[in-house]
């Protein structure tokens, strides 16, 4: 039986808790909304009114409906490809069929899945750079000095200057009849990956470099080896300040990729975005805000999964990351 | 019998903006195995400077130090440091933290299990076995300090040098903690080079108390040394004449030869920073 002074205390708990944790923030969405749908009414364009809370809600549906019906006739494609090469095997014993891919428009969600992967391959490729040149340039002073105008001129610079140049470096380079990823692939994934390594290499080397000089001081009694030194040491010392590079990089990944595939016509939610914009129907705008708000909820998803793995690597279990 | 470890005639100069600043200026000392020798002054003379430079953190201007009649150079396990903060790795559970180091040293001489053992045995000395998985900010003050003699004592020093291994802890636990060092120094006889701010610490635990004069150019004052019997027992010594008398030495002269005449805020500092002197005492 649990004494009733604790049962109402932890009653409190739990109502202060739903109170701050679920009714603020849902009273936040509401109000949002109704701002949104006033405001939206008094806006007109050419394409209409701009699309309200309503208006986007059912373009979703539509979108989602689109998805749906695009993969029944995937599917029936297949079929259908399927018994003809069984035809012309019971005629022909030796021939060997090939599957063709099915060629019909990408949906919304398909652009969706293009665009996760790209920027996930983007910001690995990015981390993987960036995390061991970090390191080295905080442990070594001369490295630091000799890379850093460099790394402080190529920080600043916009996904869309570097966009012509990658995609033509691109179609130079990888040239293949049978090409593993397709190029538009390639481009948006280093035009990502050049844009987003900068946080993570900077606060890397950073936290590298910050390592407390007592630390450094067992390290030297101890007679450690560089590679132990480095494992033992220098990482764990400079985990909190990389998983902040790592959101800070992972957040500009999503954002450059979203224009690159905007400007160089590359598969993705920017193509779409921009598609539907050309398109210009009465859907158009509703479509688009769709679109904004489900880049707006994946960033938010892609930096909670970051956070979650940052609590599951971090030893310091009573720092605060939000 | 040739000593043990012989502080040789060191002097160091700090280069500032200002042109070379001289902290050491021919400090010389001989230490025998075995024995407890405590290092007191005024926060800057230099104290630390002389046991960062047998740790071979810092490098001697000129001298040197002799460990067994060869000279030192960098720094190496076997002249383990106990800091002041502790200085354990905070990622690393106890038990890991006196690994890290047992592997060091051992990795060759010693299989895993035997590896193993010695882990545990020196976290017994101290008393930490029962918070061997937990992690430095999970246990108090005076735990982690007992880790991290341990993590020293785990690397069989010759010698054991101790940066005011007490100073950041409260007085109870600080008693509890000398305790226990002399128990340790009682079975395995170290020779341990130990820095302090406590006049009792070191007349408690010390074979000889080397005394410095106020920097810069700091250099060893007097030594005294503490012929008391051991074991020691800090209450029956509280009003031994010998023990009174011995304080009585080390307390004239810190505040009558060696009086730091300081500007008011820079006497404000460092009563910030030797809290475990005890003027009213006196």
């Amino acid at each position: 039986m649990i004494p009733s002074v604790t049962m109402a205390s932890l009653k409190d708990k739990i109502s202060a808790f739903s109170f701050k944790g679920i009714l603020l923030p849902v009273f936040g969405i509401l109000v949002f909304i109704l701002l949104w749908q006033v405001g939206a009414s008094r806006v007109h364009t050419s394409l209409g009114e701009f699309p309200g809370p309503v208006v986007v809600y059912q373009q979703w549906n539509s979108l989602v409906a689109e998805h749906q019906r695009e993969r029944v006739k995937e599917d029936k494609f297949y079929v259908r490809q399927e018994v003809r090469i069984a035809e012309r095997q019971t005629k022909d014993p030796s021939y060997v069929g090939k599957l063709r891919d099915y060629t019909g428009k990408p949906t919304f969600f398909d652009q969706i899945f293009t665009s996760l992967y790209t920027v996930l391959a983007g910001f690995g490729l990015a981390s993987l750079i960036a995390i061991p040149l970090g390191i080295l340039i905080g442990l070594n002073r001369s490295v630091y000095s000799a890379l850093n105008p460099v790394i402080q001129v190529f920080k600043p610079v916009s996904p869309l200057a570097w966009l012509p140049l990658v995609t033509m470096v691109v179609s130079a380079s990888y040239v293949s009849d049978d090409p593993m990823f397709s190029k538009s692939f390639l481009t948006s994934m280093f035009t990502v990956t050049l844009c987003c390594m900068w946080p993570t290499l900077i606060n890397t080397a950073v936290g590298v470099a910050a390592v407390e000089k007592d630390l450094l001081n067992v390290s030297k009694v101890l007679r450690l080896g560089w590679m132990t030194h480095v494992i033992k040491i220098v990482i764990p010392s400079a985990i909190p300040l990389m998983f902040t590079g790592l959101r800070l990089s992972l957040g500009i990944a999503w954002m450059v990729l979203i224009a690159a595939e905007m400007l160089a016509q590359n598969p993705g939610l920017g193509k779409f975005v921009w598609d539907e914009f050309q398109n210009g129907s009465s859907n158009s705008l509703g479509r688009i805000m769709v679109a904004v708000l489900m880049i707006g909820f994946i960033g938010y998803l892609l930096d909670r999964v970051m956070l979650t793995i940052q609590r599951f690597v971090s030893w310091d279990k009573t720092q605060v990351l939000r | 019998m040739a000593t043990h470890l012989d502080i040789s005639h060191i002097s160091i100069e700090f280069p500032t903006p200002k042109g070379p600043f001289k902290a050491l200026d021919n400090v010389s000392l001989k230490i025998e195995r075995g024995e407890f020798v405590s290092l007191i002054g005024h926060s800057g003379c230099g104290k630390s400077t002389v046991l960062n430079i047998v740790a071979g953190l810092y490098d001697a201007t000129e001298g040197g130090i002799l460990l067994d009649g060869r000279e030192v150079k960098g720094p190496g396990p076997e002249r383990a440091v106990v800091f002041q903060n502790h200085s354990l790795l905070p990622w690393l559970t106890s038990y890991q933290n006196v690994e890290l180091a047992v592997k060091q040293v051992f990795r060759k001489t010693k299989s895993k299990k035997e590896m193993h053992d010695w882990i545990m045995h020196n976290l017994e000395l101290v008393h930490m076995t029962h918070a061997a998985d937990k992690r430095p900010d999970e246990i108090s003050g005076g735990m982690k300090q007992r880790v991290g003699i341990a993590r020293a004592l785990a690397m069989e020093p010759s010698v054991l040098l101790m940066d005011e291994p007490f100073g950041a802890l409260d007085a109870l636990t600080r008693a509890h903690l000398q305790d226990s060092l002399m128990e340790i120094q009682k079975d395995l006889n170290n020779t341990v080079i130990m820095i302090t701010h406590d006049v009792d610490e070191a007349v408690l635990l010390s074979d000889r108390i080397v005394m410095m004069t106020n920097g810069p150019e700091a250099t060893v004052g007097e030594i005294l040394h503490v012929d008391l019997e051991r074991p020691r027992d800090r209450l029956a010594l509280a009003n031994d004449p010998r023990y009174v008398d011995y304080r009585t030495q080390v307390l004239t002269f810190l505040y009558e030869k060696q009086r730091k005449v300081e500007p008011i805020q820079a006497a404000a500092k460092s009563k910030k920073t030797a809290p475990s002197v005890k003027v009213a005492n006196a």
